[in-house]
């Protein structure tokens, strides 16, 4: 077991080394091609495998539906009419972007109040004092746990979910940025002092472009968090959303809609990151091209 | 009058141990004086250039820059470092300005001399490349063109050359040697390479180790201007025989 993987990434390893020298441009597309087969692979034998053994309809006594009824009810769900006797026609796209909104201005919450604050911590040591131990007695409790307080303080309603979004991308973010502000290379701050820069100026143009790398490790994480913070803060919260209609769905015996939404979230949270690792190819090329020029 | 001025110096940082990185040292530089400090590791050769930095502070005695008491880091010593420090992000023109540019000046009061450094550099063609795009000599390159952008009262040099191969480092000794022969800048430069030392300074002071000293005071005499060609002259031979044997002396101290 331990040999295949082994073998595996030893070959992946050699395999990008030797791409260095600029290869061949079919040469480019042909691994392109390849890597994509073998990434979709593993999810069409499970769909196949999946569609073939509930083809009686018996699988787990009949409750876990085939994908293509999976399909079926998410066509209908996304494209159907609404206000028919389905319930769930038409209402896709919707929920769907109820859900964004709230992570959106959650996770935007999160950015605006902990990068700040982790830099400060990071660089300054009474703000790390006076922050940091509040801010790591505070992190283990799980947003889940969270809930009621949230509920007692803002009702079912929106501001509700969003808390819970922000709250748990906040404690990735902060403690990244945190990490970040005191990883920056002394002899940075240095220079930037002997050239005449304040602390202020330190602050701003050597402390949170050096930390932006692990900011955005913080970011990737948050966002991850702000997807879970969503659909839980849905089911219970409020009542739209991808977490409601997964809850709801649930409760009617709907299945189907079930796992179509299931799906639907795993979209938009690969989505959503795929995008953050979009602004931060472009936001840190130099640090893209310093880790070409290592490897 | 000098331009800097060490008065019985002594630093000592407080850990699990005491350590004595200076004691006692005493050493005034002279207005476009270029002396080197010459020493193995942990000599506390670094230590007294940071101390004249303002990035530490002294421990005893008395420090002065241009006749005023050393506290905080500024523009008019210019400090250029063995691992170059350039702001990755930035490119190799905004490394240049980043200086006047934090200070607030005017565009027009310092682009037109960046330009000129760059272009003494030799660096005219990379002003759009970034610090990670370039050779370790071309980045030590940047790390003394935007230091001379500031116009600084001294250029503080901690082994500006120290990690790199032989050959550059020859032509970077040579691209120093005629900058300063045509700025005239007051030098205080740091090294544990003893060719470098008598080539490029005026005095070299050899350091011993545990407590930090200055063990003996060397001038150097060669004929001024110099290349690296003075490398290989009957004098500068002379010199070197007599450092090492210095050096031997302090280590046995």
């Amino acid at each position: 077991m331990s040999m295949s993987t082994e073998h595996v990434s030893s070959v992946s390893t050699t395999g990008r080394g030797s791409a260095a020298p600029r290869p061949g441009l079919s040469l480019v597309a042909g691994r392109g091609i390849k890597r994509g087969v073998l990434a979709v692979a593993l999810p069409i034998a499970v769909i196949v495998i999946w569609q073939v053994a509930g083809q009686g309809g018996s699988l787990f006594g009949g409750v876990l539906p085939t994908p293509d009824r999976v399909w079926k009810a998410w066509v209908i769900w996304a494209f159907g009419p609404s206000g028919g006797f389905n319930a769930y026609s038409g209402t896709w796209l919707a929920n769907l972007l109820f859900s964004a909104e709230r992570v959106t201005k959650g996770f935007l919450s999160a950015i605006v109040v902990g990068v700040p604050v982790g830099l400060a911590i990071g660089w300054n040591r009474i703000a790390s004092g006076a922050l940091d131990p509040t801010i790591q007695l505070l992190r283990p409790i799980p947003i889940t746990a969270w809930l009621p307080f949230s509920i007692a303080i803002f009702g079912i309603q929106d501001v509700g979910a969003i808390f819970l979004i922000a709250l748990g991308a906040f404690y990735p973010i902060v403690v990244n940025s945190a990490q970040g502000a005191r990883d920056v290379e002394r002899n940075l701050i240095r220079a930037a002092l002997m050239m005449g820069a304040g602390r202020w100026t330190v602050l701003r143009r050597v402390v949170l472009p050096a930390s932006l790398p692990s900011i955005f490790t913080g970011l990737r994480i948050g966002l991850g968090i702000a997807w879970t913070a969503v659909i839980v803060a849905e089911m219970v919260a409020v009542k739209s959303g991808l977490g409601y209609v997964l809850w709801d769905a649930y409760y009617v015996g709907r299945m189907d809609v079930v796992i179509a939404d299931m799906i639907s979230i795993g979209l938009l949270g690969f989505l959503s990151d795929f995008i953050i690792v979009q602004i931060e190819r472009w936001v840190l090329t130099w640090r893209r091209l310093q880790s070409f020029q290592a490897a | 009058m000098s331009t800097i001025t060490f008065e019985k110096v002594s630093k000592l940082y407080y850990g699990q141990k005491v350590v004595h990185a200076l004691d006692d040292v005493s050493l005034t530089v002279d207005e476009g004086e270029f002396v080197a400090l010459l020493g193995p590791s942990g000599c506390g050769k670094s230590t007294l250039l940071n101390l004249l930095a303002g990035f530490e502070t002294i421990s005893e005695g008395r420090l002065l820059f241009d006749g005023k008491v050393v506290s905080h880091p500024g523009p008019d010593r210019g400090v250029v470092f063995q691992d170059a420090a350039l702001f990755p992000w930035l490119s190799v023109w905004e490394n240049v300005i980043f200086g006047p540019r934090v200070q607030g000046l005017r565009r027009a009061d310092y682009e037109e001399r960046a330009r000129k450094l760059l272009k003494v550099v030799g660096l005219e063609a990379f002003a759009e490349a970034l610090p990670v795009q370039l050779s370790g000599g071309m980045r030590q390159r940047v790390g003394i063109a935007r230091v001379l952008t500031m116009n600084p009262r001294a250029l503080l040099m901690d082994e500006p050359f120290g990690a790199l191969d032989a050959q550059t480092r020859l032509s970077m000794q040579q691209l120093l040697l005629d900058v300063w022969q045509s700025l005239g800048t007051t030098v205080l430069f740091v090294t544990h390479d003893i060719d470098e030392a008598i080539l490029l300074s005026d005095r070299v002071c050899v350091m011993s180790a545990r407590p930090g000293r200055i063990a003996r005071t060397i001038p150097i005499k060669l004929a001024r201007p110099r290349s690296i060609a003075s490398l290989t002259g009957a004098d500068f031979t002379a010199y070197k025989a007599g450092i090492m044997a210095d050096i031997k002396v302090a280590e046995h101290h």
